[in-house]
């Protein structure tokens, strides 16, 4: 695989960009003012402790949530509203579908489509989503089942399937989109130790061919080897962020020391 | 090769145990006195003379049995699609964020379930007298069709109306306790792969909510081929108002009773072999392996083995692991 420059122009507009952002179920507040920034390009690492709102952070980003304050922006536009004016319009189900077509997600429990087998959890969306040809999404979906080393099990249903199977074949669906932005929320937590290792070598690859990455991780070694940017995350803010290496070598804060402390 | 897997090549394969089964003696003294009782059944069934075998066999083909036996079918068969196709709309409607839509079927399902099938099909015979003629046009203003109640709604279709739509009421039920049984992480995955609502719901929700819907669905397929029979007290001539018309003039009533108990009895083994294989179908992907045939679990139970969970334990792909 070609390594790309993975050095974006400093004018480029960031991937993803998020202000002051909130976010609350009822009364609870689980986001208190986020603010971050993934340019192109980046494998932008978030950290923190279960309940920190990581997760509901990375699913603020393709709209799973809705932000209850703030702003987000992926690829210079609002996610979920549309500024006409001063005031802001909520978008459409079928605009939001439209702009998740170019955000894949990979989800902590796969989440494959168990009715179908690999290769049809794979063609799904292509066909069904972008219109493509059966014939067309089966092509490109064995050349992803093959990059994600599953080609030959590209007629098991998920059921059949080792858990980092599993995972590699979700890693393969949401390529399938053909995504400028790839978001990952635990993609190895609940796997066996010993499956975890095929996972971040996929992941690693994807990042060596310049793909924008969010990754929620618990896996500091992938993080400090892989990582652009890394951000610690604790009750609902931005602790500590910065270089991966930097942070989880050097960190600044007690409560990064702490956390850091007992997963290291 | 490590020393381990040397050791175990050098000891060769042990001998497969064969050990003496556990008896079951309480099974065999039961089979026994159940023999006994059946064989008690049987004999009183053949030598009672009111049950007239003989006319049994004279009217069990019989012309308007058989109309009636079609008439029953096909009211089985549209009610039930009536139901399951009505039961998926109002299912939908329910679980709608829009309220409007939820409280509609909300009302619909409380009052098709809230009264019984039997007044609300005499009501729809009685539709004519509600309404004498139907009609489309502007509410309060000029018609542009209409027609009489009676011809519009003969007594075959208000059977169907009223079978129909309380189906519909309870498949209703049923199918949302399918959609509400998905895990809502595959809602998630199909809108993160940017697949719209409808999308998500024909190809994702549905067919995965199947496996959970269609096992009562073959029950209110049964209990429908038999509650057509209610379409009697509104004289459509269907199996059981046959067989009445026919006992009524020769005063048969048992033989007749037993004629369309057997053809009840006849079609809804056919029905429950039919959801069997419809069941295994949807159970594909969802099972590693598909559970055992009737005939594999009858094997079992006498043979003293308990039922096999699966009849098949080796999947391909498990042994793979996670490398390639």
């Amino acid at each position: 695989m070609t390594e790309l420059s993975k050095t974006p122009a400093a004018s480029a507009e960031p991937m993803v960009r998020a202000e002051n952002v909130h976010k609350s179920y009822g009364p609870v507040e689980v986001l208190k003012g986020i603010d971050l920034e993934v340019r192109q390009g980046e494998v932008f690492c978030l950290i923190g402790p279960s309940g920190s709102g990581k997760s509901t952070f990375l699913r603020c980003i393709n709209h799973l949530e809705k932000i209850n304050g703030g702003r987000l922006w992926v690829d210079g536009e609002l996610v979920g509203y549309q500024q006409r004016g001063d005031k802001l319009h909520e978008l459409k189900d079928r605009e939001v579908a439209l702009k998740r077509r170019d955000i894949g997600m990979v989800f902590q429990r796969f989440n494959l489509f168990p009715h179908m087998t690999a290769m049809e959890n794979v063609i799904e969306a292509p066909v069904q989503v972008k219109g493509e040809t059966k014939a067309a999404a089966r092509e490109r979906g064995m050349a992803l089942l093959e990059r994600v080393g599953l080609a030959d099990k590209a007629g098991n249903y998920p059921s059949q399937l080792s858990g980092g199977q599993q995972q590699r074949v979700a890693i393969a669906r949401a390529l399938a989109m053909k995504p400028k932005l790839m978001l990952f929320d635990e993609p190895t937590s609940a796997l066996d130790p010993e499956l975890v290792g095929d996972v971040l070598d996929v992941m690693r690859g994807l990042a060596e061919e310049g793909m924008t990455m969010v990754v929620v991780t618990h896996e500091m070694g992938f993080a400090r080897e892989v990582g652009d940017a890394l951000v610690f995350m604790d009750g609902g803010v931005v602790v500590e962020s910065g270089n991966p290496r930097e942070v989880l070598t050097n960190p600044q804060h007690e409560r990064t020391r702490a956390f850091l402390s007992k997963v290291l | 090769m490590n020393s381990l897997d040397k050791g175990a090549a050098e000891k060769g394969r042990p001998e497969t145990i064969k050990a003496v089964p556990v008896r079951h003696p309480g099974r065999w003294a039961g089979a026994v006195v159940i023999a006994l009782l059946a064989a008690m059944l049987l004999s009183a069934l053949f030598t009672n003379p009111a049950f007239k075998w003989d006319i049994v066999g004279q009217y069990l083909f019989h012309d308007s049995i058989m109309h009636g036996l079609l008439v029953t079918l096909e009211l089985t068969a549209l009610s039930m699609l009536m139901g399951v196709v009505g039961g998926i709309v109002l299912a939908v409607m329910r679980l709608s964020p829009n309220p409007l839509l939820a409280g509609t079927a909300w009302v619909y399902i409380w009052v098709f379930r809230g009264t019984p099938v039997l007044v609300q099909l005499v009501f729809w015979n009685f539709l004519g007298l509600i309404w004498a003629k139907l009609s489309i046009g502007v509410p309060w203003g000029p018609e542009f069709w209409s027609e009489q109640t009676n011809v519009l709604i003969p007594t075959f279709v208000a059977a169907l109306l009223g079978l129909g739509l309380n189906e519909a009421a309870y498949m209703a039920e049923i199918v949302r306790g399918g959609i509400q049984s998905v895990d809502e992480g595959q809602t998630e995955a199909a809108h993160a792969l940017g697949m719209s609502r409808f999308q998500t719901m024909r190809r994702i929700v549905l067919p995965q909510a199947m496996r959970v819907i269609i096992p009562p669905t073959g029950n209110e397929t049964i209990s429908m081929l038999k509650t057509t029979s209610l379409v009697s007290v509104i004289s459509l001539e269907e199996i059981f108002r046959a067989g009445q018309v026919i006992y009524s003039r020769n005063y048969q009533n048992i033989p007749l009773l037993i004629v369309v108990s057997l053809w009840y009895l006849f079609f809804t083994s056919v029905l429950t072999i039919g959801q069997y294989y419809i069941e295994r179908y949807y159970a594909r992907g969802s099972n590693r392996t598909l559970p055992p045939t009737p005939l594999q679990r009858l094997r079992g139970l006498f043979a003293g083995k308990p039922t096999p969970k699966t009849n098949a334990d080796v999947v391909p792909g498990l042994e793979g692991g996670g490398h390639v």
